[in-house]
């Protein structure tokens, strides 16, 4: 199999030299096809559209026995941080001061603090979470943020219904030069 | 030829760039230090050992010379409660040139640097595509690619200049998150035409197979553009701290999105929004609204010798040498200053220049002894300049400390000592 693709290439290799075709010609067969079923344990990202949310779910109560075992040492038992980077509570982007950026008054999108906690937390063992356990834990940090209730049953059709404070706070750049 | 001869074309000493193009300024150099030299020159010369007995042969794999091993990047101490977190520092203070060597490279680590074995490592492309596609890193050796200098730089870097005290730091402390070196890959084009994509695609969402899978979202007309999948540096493999066995990189714009340890590129309608594009990588305003997704690293110099925590041990000629680079374009101009911004010399651009490359500039200057403040000022192709920190403070605010462009002060006392100010 290797040797016939090797051969193929340079043959349309030399096709594009000589016919003076751009290197597409030659690239078309190289990647093997795969379905979007066969990544479903490999993707990850959970856009704010709601599309990467999996299966499972619960409550700020229950997150809250997750929190303080897996991610206080960072993030303190109340979500106070141990340095203004872990802080998760808190802040207000209209304060008279400079404003204190955490998880409840900066962050745009509930779907964020799902997607990273899930590829990303805790910062000792990335993805040691089950899907559950994430919404566990999302649901105390937005809870202790006041922005959803302790009973709560966050799960993929919850987490869509959550509005962030600072929702209207971004602008888009991408296309400025 | 005498130190009277040299034209002077700004204010404090600084001496016409034409001067390094011919004998007149070599010329000074040996005349100014040759009476503190005296000692040197009285003496006899003698064949040194190393003349006298063959060395070591060839060897399989080069190293530094041990009297130069004291190059090192600087990175901050390790944080038990965040592993393999922080970043590492280029020693721009010590090099020459616009190449950074793959050692001294820059680094930013979300998750430290993972060990992948290029045999098991996959790079995916789907979503929002005709056909969704794996490749192996051989597949992908298969390809033609290209080479480009290009340099990088983390949204970060400078960023403490934004604070309202200056630090007391170095060229490397301060400004060492850039670098430069020649990237060589495939066209990220190449391979989303292949998957072919769907018309309703904007976005690619990129990620990396850290522990962080850290994740970034680039627009597609972007990603169709200048975009590669770098699998060498300066001609060999990428290294681990860089993204082997690939990485994403994306020319001219802050080093965040150029996601190493390239694994998944998913197309679709909207960005991923991930967490390093909106906690962090983000900058808000004065008016409390936030600028998302801003890309281009902005016009930027800064002057490497003399700097920071230097000392000038003697009167008379230096070479004040630099990079300035433009994520925007090439560097058309570099300006030297040497009284605080009053008045400006045009510097040599010393190095050949490139779209989004790092240029080497040089201006000599001839200390008096007194006070003096350097800065520099680059001018790309596009015609921006670079701001004053002032001027970059009061329009930016400083709640977020990203994307730091402005000129930056070196202050020369009159005992030579050489620190950061804010002037």
């Amino acid at each position: 199999m290797s040797m016939l693709r090797k051969r193929i290439t340079l043959g349309a290799l030399s096709f594009s030299l000589c016919a003076g075709i751009s290197s597409a010609v030659f690239a078309q067969s190289l990647g093997s096809p795969i379905s979007e079923s066969q990544l479903r344990g490999f993707d990850l990202i959970a856009p704010p559209d709601g599309s990467g949310y999996p299966e499972g779910g619960g409550t700020a109560i229950q997150g809250k026995v997750i929190f303080e075992s897996r991610c206080s040492a960072c993030h303190g038992m109340e979500g106070e941080g141990t340095s203004a980077a872990t802080r998760l509570v808190g802040g207000d982007m209209q304060s008279e001061e400079r404003p204190i950026r955490t998880v409840g008054s900066y962050w745009p999108h509930a779907s964020t603090l799902f997607d990273y906690v899930q590829r990303a937390m805790p910062a000792d063992a990335p993805k040691s979470l089950s899907s559950s356990e994430v919404y566990q834990v999302i649901a105390y940090i937005l809870n202790m943020n006041g922005i959803i209730e302790a009973s709560l049953v966050l799960n993929r059709d919850s987490l869509q219904q959550v509005q962030m404070p600072n929702k209207d706070g971004f602008i888009d750049s991408s296309q400025a030069l | 030829m005498s130190k009277q001869e040299l034209e002077k074309v700004a204010g404090n000493g600084l001496i016409n760039r034409r001067h390094l193009l011919g004998l007149g300024l070599a010329g000074v150099g040996v005349a100014a230090s040759s009476s503190l030299l005296g000692a040197d020159a009285g003496m006899n010369l003698e064949i040194p050992s190393w003349s006298k007995q063959p060395g070591p042969g060839a060897s399989g794999y080069g190293s530094r010379s041990k009297f130069a091993d004291d190059m090192k990047r600087l990175s901050g101490n390790p944080n038990p409660l965040y592993p393999g977190g922080g970043a590492s520092r280029s020693p721009l203070h010590q090099l020459q040139g616009s190449i950074t060597p793959n050692s001294l490279h820059f680094e930013r680590h979300h998750a430290g640097i993972p060990d992948i074995d290029p045999s098991q490592h996959k790079l995916v492309i789907h979503g929002l595509v005709r056909q969704p596609l794996v490749f192996s890193y051989e597949d992908l050796l298969r390809y033609p690619m290209v080479s480009k200098i290009y340099f990088l730089e983390c949204s970060g870097n400078s960023g403490t200049l934004f604070g309202p005290n200056p630090a007391d730091g170095t060229a490397q402390s301060i400004h060492g998150l850039v670098s430069g070196a020649e990237w060589t890959g495939i066209p990220l084009s190449t391979l989303l035409d292949e998957a072919g994509v769907e018309p309703e695609a904007q976005w690619i969402n990129a990620v990396g197979a850290d522990a962080a899978s850290m994740g970034r979202s680039i627009p597609l007309n972007r990603a169709m553009d200048d975009v590669m999948i770098a699998l060498f540096q300066n001609g060999e493999p990428v290294r681990p701290e860089q993204g082997y066995p690939m990485r994403l990189f994306v020319p001219g714009c802050e080093g965040n999105i150029s996601v190493k340890w390239l694994t998944q590129i998913k197309l679709s309608t909207e960005p991923g929004h991930f967490r390093d594009e909106t906690s962090k990588y983000t900058d808000t305003r004065l008016d409390r609204k936030s600028l998302q997704f801003t890309y281009p690293m902005g016009t930027k110099s800064v002057i490497t010798s003399p700097s920071g925590k230097m000392k000038l041990e003697r009167q008379g000629v230096y070479q004040v040498s630099g990079i300035a680079w433009s994520g925007r374009g090439s560097i058309r101009r570099v300006e030297v200053s040497a009284d605080g911004g009053r008045t400006w010399a045009d510097a040599m651009i010393q190095s050949h220049q490139s779209e989004k490359a790092l240029a080497r500039f040089l201006i000599p200057w001839e200390w008096s002894g007194g006070d003096a403040i350097l800065q520099s000022r680059a001018t790309d192709s596009q015609g921006n300049v670079q701001p004053t920190r002032t001027s970059l403070v009061t329009e930016k605010g400083n709640i977020s400390t990203y994307h730091f462009h402005g000129i930056q002060s070196w202050a020369v006392n009159t005992a030579g000592d050489v620190a950061n100010v804010y002037a």
